[in-house]
Parts: structure tokens; sequence; C-alpha cells
């Protein structure tokens, strides 16, 4: 399980397994989506699969995210989706209203991103060989001229900027999977970034790079940004903004919000001089209300990221090992 | 309710490091006997910051680190049987076995299922009346008591496909094991909070006059930890060595008899292994006789395991606080949060894991990136 956790297991599962398979130069830049030239167009192609237990969550449902991770990740490249593909895989016995239901969240979700479902594909598996729905999705869209995003642009003096609170959807999806109250209902954060990143790019096309924190974390995405630059990540540990009722359930089950699952945020590099201008921006977008400038790429420690902590004090923020797991007291 | 910010506001952090700056005049060696602040004081810096006097030394107070190689190898064969559903904490599913991990066991077809609570596995025992559910009773004080009521629990409900595996541990028998150790330098320590939250103080007074050591009873945030240290400074200073509460929001000086009460029906003292350092003389709890039909132990006669602790490993002297996680010639190099020698290194108390995981910056040996393992 640990090899799908987002952390340090995956990569080494894609780096030293698929990637050596599949071969190719796009695969190995190993973005959120790749970026590949077809005619005259430049394209953001991703695909991504959903298996989220439970399918109905506080802010979302399975529906939701398959349609919102793929466009998400194609935001990350600077595009915008345009076409996205539906791939349905339903374990026997599974109840066809919620079937319905999941498919209505999908469709509703494709609508708000102003993305069309183009093509789609229908499996059944077994009782007993699913988890009632699993999704995949893949889409693709049109890298606008002068966008270049990927880590390898970072340079030290690079401002880290965040879209939001995190730590939100891994905290609303324990809630209810593990049957967790923690006197306030907390709500996923699931949405949409292609909006957020048009009004980003709106103010200068020279963004380095974006990311959506989703499994792994903030901290995993950090780890993977610093790795690929090969330069340091050093964060203010206080200007990282974690809602109160997602520190007050961290702190209950020993987790660190830092490496909890987001599925509606992105962390962007940003050069220095646009750094005002693009916060500006976010900020006037409803998906970036809250955004916040969390740290700079530094030229100290390499690949390496680092927190300025509260009191003052440093410490590594390492990429997970695997999952994160609740600790006994 | 206060909220965590609270706790952790540098403009008071600012002031109690001042006092403790103002008050120390020579080197004194403070033990915090929990794992929890470990993390806490490796997690924020607060070792950065203390002056260079107030040396801390990591206690043994990590209950994933000390639960005996033993027990955890009962744990593996129990979960591996067919007709078992496994349930345990999740901290304790990477704690390294001889060869293998409850992870391991679980792909390789295991019924072992990660739980928040003793009483989630009782729940599940109820909806599985063909299956025998077994839950990883592990861990000090504060763990001891739900552990005891789903115990008692299940008898009083009349689930019979319900059983605990115990290796529960005292604190006072373990800090009365560091204080006779022949290398010891431990000055004064931070008492467990939650431990003395359940337990009360009565246990600590006749510790600190035999041993002539101030107990200071501290929290788990940064400025919980900070009070602690100023509190047992001030003592060591003055050349006092009485039990202090410095966490009054969650310790009662009886503690909580309620809980008290359960362990008292359930439990009795035994002699227990502390994994890395040995058998603590009246340090652990079993499941009193009436309780039997309920132990795990009892229920599923394990033999023929072969118990072996990596050669190399040396948490013992860091649970004792002989040896810096660091100073370890293993720590980073062939012991990893992924490849981990002992407990001490995946545990999310442990403070070797606190150190690779935190400190890595700033130590003396940079560790290497990890091999990878596949491929």
């Amino acid at each position: 399980m640990g090899h799908g956790g987002g952390g340090a297991l995956s990569a080494e599962l894609v780096q030293h397994i698929f990637a050596p398979a599949f071969g190719g130069d796009t695969l190995a830049q190993l973005g959120d989506s790749a970026s590949v030239q077809l005619g005259g167009a430049r394209l953001a192609f991703s695909t991504d699969s959903f298996v989220v237990r439970p399918l109905f969550f506080p802010g979302g449902s399975i529906g939701d995210l398959a349609v919102n991770g793929t466009v998400n990740d194609l935001a990350m490249s600077g595009a915008r989706a345009a076409y996205l593909s539906c791939g349905f895989i339903l374990e026997e016995g599974v109840e066809l209203s919620v079937v319905a239901r999941v498919a209505e969240a999908f469709g509703a979700a494709a609508r708000e991103a102003g993305v069309e479902v183009v093509t789609g594909d229908t499996k059944v598996v077994e009782a007993g060989h699913g988890d009632g729905i699993f999704i995949n999705t893949a889409g693709i869209g049109l890298i606008p001229p002068g966008v270049d995003l990927r880590p390898q642009r970072v340079v030290p003096g690079d401002v880290v900027i965040v879209s939001g609170a995190i730590g939100v959807h891994g905290v609303a999806i324990m809630s209810v999977r593990e049957g967790l109250e923690f006197g306030v209902e907390i709500a996923s954060d699931c949405a949409a970034l292609g909006g957020l990143v048009e009004a980003m790019l709106a103010v200068t096309p020279d963004l380095h790079v974006l990311r959506d924190p989703t499994r792994g974390g903030l901290a995993a995405s950090l780890n993977e940004i610093a790795a690929a630059s090969g330069t340091g990540v050093l964060i203010q540990e206080r200007h990282v903004p974690v809602p109160a009722p997602v520190a007050n359930a961290c702190a209950i089950l020993g987790l660190d919000p830092m490496y909890v699952a987001n599925e509606g945020k992105l962390v962007a590099f940003v050069p220095r001089e646009h750094a005002d201008a693009v916060l500006d921006a976010m900020r006037a977008h409803p998906l970036g209300r809250d955004a916040a400038v969390i740290g700079a790429a530094v030229d100290a420690h390499p690949g390496m990221v680092v927190a300025r902590t509260g009191l003052g004090g440093t410490r590594v923020v390492d990429l997970p090992v695997g999952e994160q797991l609740p600790r006994i007291c | 309710m206060k909220y965590i910010d609270e706790f952790q506001d540098p403009e008071l952090a600012r002031g109690l490091l001042d006092e403790i700056r103002s008050t120390v005049t020579r080197p004194w060696a403070l033990m915090e006997v929990c794992g929890g602040q470990t993390h806490t004081i490796i997690r924020h810096g607060i070792d950065q910051l203390l002056p260079d006097q107030v040396e801390l030394i990591h206690g043994p107070g990590c209950p994933v680190c000390v639960t005996p190689l033993e027990v955890i190898d009962k744990a593996l064969e129990i979960a591996s049987r067919p007709e078992v559903i496994f349930c345990s904490f999740g901290d304790m599913l990477r704690v390294p076995g001889t060869g293998r991990d409850l992870f391991r066991v679980r792909s390789e077809g295991g019924d072992v299922r990660v739980v928040y609570s003793p009483l989630d596995a009782l729940k599940i025992a109820q909806q599985n009346p063909d299956r025998e559910v077994v839950f990883f009773g592990i861990g000090f004080e504060t763990t001891a008591p739900p552990n005891a009521m789903t115990v008692y629990q299940a008898r009083r409900l009349g689930i019979r496909n319900f059983s605990l595996l115990v290796s529960h541990v005292r604190v006072p028998p373990a800090i009365e094991a560091i204080m006779r150790s022949p290398n010891c330098r431990v000055q004064a320590f931070l008492a467990a909070g939650h431990v003395c939250s359940v337990m009360g103080l009565g246990e600590y007074p006749e510790l600190a006059e035999r041993f002539g050591v101030p107990i200071v009873v501290t929290g788990f945030e940064p400025l919980d930890i900070l009070e602690g240290v100023r509190r047992t400074v001030v003592q060591l200073e003055r050349g006092e060595h009485s039990v202090d509460n410095a966490y009054p929001r969650a310790v009662r000086p009886e503690g909580n008899p309620a809980a008290l009460a359960m362990l008292e029906d359930v439990f009795e003292v035994t002699d227990r292994a502390w994994r890395g350092i040995g058998v603590i003389p009246g340090s652990g709890w079993r499941l009193a006789p009436r309780y039997r039909d309920y132990d795990a132990e009892y229920r599923f006669q394990v033999s023929g395991i072969d118990t072996r602790e990596p050669a190399q490993c040396r948490s013992g002297e860091v649970l004792q606080g002989l040896l810096k996680p660091h100073e370890c010639e293993a720590f980073g190099t062939v012991c990893t949060p992924r490849t981990p020698l002992g407990a001490t290194m995946v545990s999310s108390e442990g403070a070797c894991a606190a150190y690779y995981l935190y400190r890595r910056l700033d130590m003396n040996k940079t560790a290497p990136l990890e091999a990878s393992p596949v491929g």
C-alpha cells in the first residue's frame, strides 16, 4: 500500500520500474502532466486513477475527484483542460443509483471546469475484486504560448506561494472513512484549478513551476521540486496556512498537516519580481482567497526542504516514506 | 478548549528561554521520558534554542520502540493465521520483527487492520463472529486503560472471539532502572504528562527522594516543554528534588480514578522485557487470571518462532539515554525509516526517527540518500 501513498515509495516505483520500462524523454520529466508537441500545438496530456473510499464525502465524491484531479494535473502545466476521457470500473453488486449519483457528480464537475467528456469505457469486475467504483480519467489541454512550467526552471530567490489552507481534503476523508469526529465538519477542498492558474498566468506567463499537492501533501510536492530543480527550499512553518480544525485533528492522530492530501490547492514557485502581483491575482480569485507566501527557493541545502519552526529552530521536511500512520498515543 | 497555537507562541517561548538562560549556571542533563516529547523537542528545534548547559537526553518512553521483539514476532505469527483479524494502532505496522513487519504480513494475505481505538476492534469482533479478532495491546499507562476497558466490555457483552495480545509497560520502574544504571548521567526527569493524567503523581515522590532527582510533570506542546525545563533547572540550581506538576491543565494529583479502577480490575503487575533494554522487574501489566480467556498468548499457542535482534542495532542504548541516535554507526546508512534495524527508526515517537526526519541537515554526519529497494 505504501507504494500508492505518494511518498518515496511511489516515486521509486515510477522511477525504477515504470519509467525505464516505458522509456521516452517526455515521460522522464515526470511532471503531473506531459507537455507534447502535436503539429503546431503544445498540448498537456495527463491521466489519473481514483480509488477513494468512501465514494461520497463532505465536499465531494469520487466523481468530482476524477474530473478535478486530471483537470488540475493539466493546469499545473498551465493548460486549461479541453477534453476528458472517463473509464468506470464497477464492482459487481454496486447499486445503479450509486453509479448514477457518481456520474451526475462527474458531469457537473466537468461542466464547472469547462471540460468536455468525449470518450469513455465501462468494465465490471466480480464482487470482492473492487471497491464499488474505480474511475480513470485522461485529459488534454492546450498550453498557452510563452508558458513553460517545470521544476528545472526554479532558481534560488523564487518565492513559494500556496493557494490556501492545506490538509483539508485528507482530514475530511479520514473523518468519514474512519468514523472520526473532530467537533466541526471538515469539507474537502476538491475544486478545479484551471481558472486560478489562468488568473496567475494573466499576471505573468513566467511562473516557474506549479504543483497540486495531493497524495503526500505539501511536503511531497516541495521535495519533488527541490530534488528536480537542485535548489533548496526554505519555508516558514508559521506561514503555512493550516486551519485550526485540521491542526487539531492532526494533533489528535499524530499526523503532520504538511503530509496530508489536498485536492483543490496548488503550490507555485514564482520569480521574486512577480510575486506580489501573482499573490494579489490569486487572492482576487475565489480559489486563492487565502493564498500565502510560505518560503523561498534558496542556495543552501540543495535538493532539500527545510522549515524554520515557529520557535526559531530549523528542521528538515522530508519526503514521506509511504502513507502516514496514526500513532498510538 | 485551548488551541494548539497558544502553546506554540514564539513570544512566550522567548520569555521562557530567557528565564532558563538567566537561571542556569552550570551543565545539567535532563531526560524527557516520553517519545512524544522527544519529537516535539526535535521537530520544533527546542534543543537548538536552549542554552548549551542544558542537555536533553531522550528517554525510553516510546511504547512502540520498547515492545519486545519476541512479542512482535508473536503478533506476526498470529496475524498470519487465516482465521484471525489482527487489529493494531497504525504505528505498529512498520515496526520490524524478525525479518518482516505487519505490513508484509498484510501484503502476504493476512487480515491486518488499522484501528483508532481498541473498541473499534471489539466492534469488528461483533461483526465477524466466525473470525478471531486480536487487538495488539501495547503501550504505557496511557493506552492501558482503554485496552482494559475493551476486555471488560468484551466479557460484559459475552463476546468470545476477541482477545488482546498484551505488552503494557509502566514508567516508574523504568525511571528506577535508568537511575540504577552505572552509566547514568540523568540529573532530572521531565515526566510524561499523559501518563500522570491517568496515574496521578503518587508514584513519583519516593523516586525523587531516593535518587535525589527533580521530577517535573510536563506536557507535549513546545511551551509545555520549555516550562518543564525551566522548572527543572530552577530545582537543580537550588539543589532541590521534588515532584512538580507543570501540566495542571491535564494532570490532577490523584490521576483518573475511573481509569485506575479499570486497570486494577483487568490487569496485574508483572515483570516485562523492554526491547533493547531487557527485563525490568515489575515494569509491565498482563491480564489478570480472571480475564485469561481474553489473553491472545493463551488462546493462540505460538511456538517455534526464531527471534533474532540485529546485532548492529543500538536502540537499547538510545532508549536509555546512553547514545544519541546519530552517534550510532548504522544511523542513516544501513538503518533508515525504509530499512530500519530497530523500532526507534520507524515509530512516530522514536528518537532515531526524530533525528532522521528533522535533523539531517545540522548533524555532523549527513545521511546519504537511501539506496532503492526497487529495481
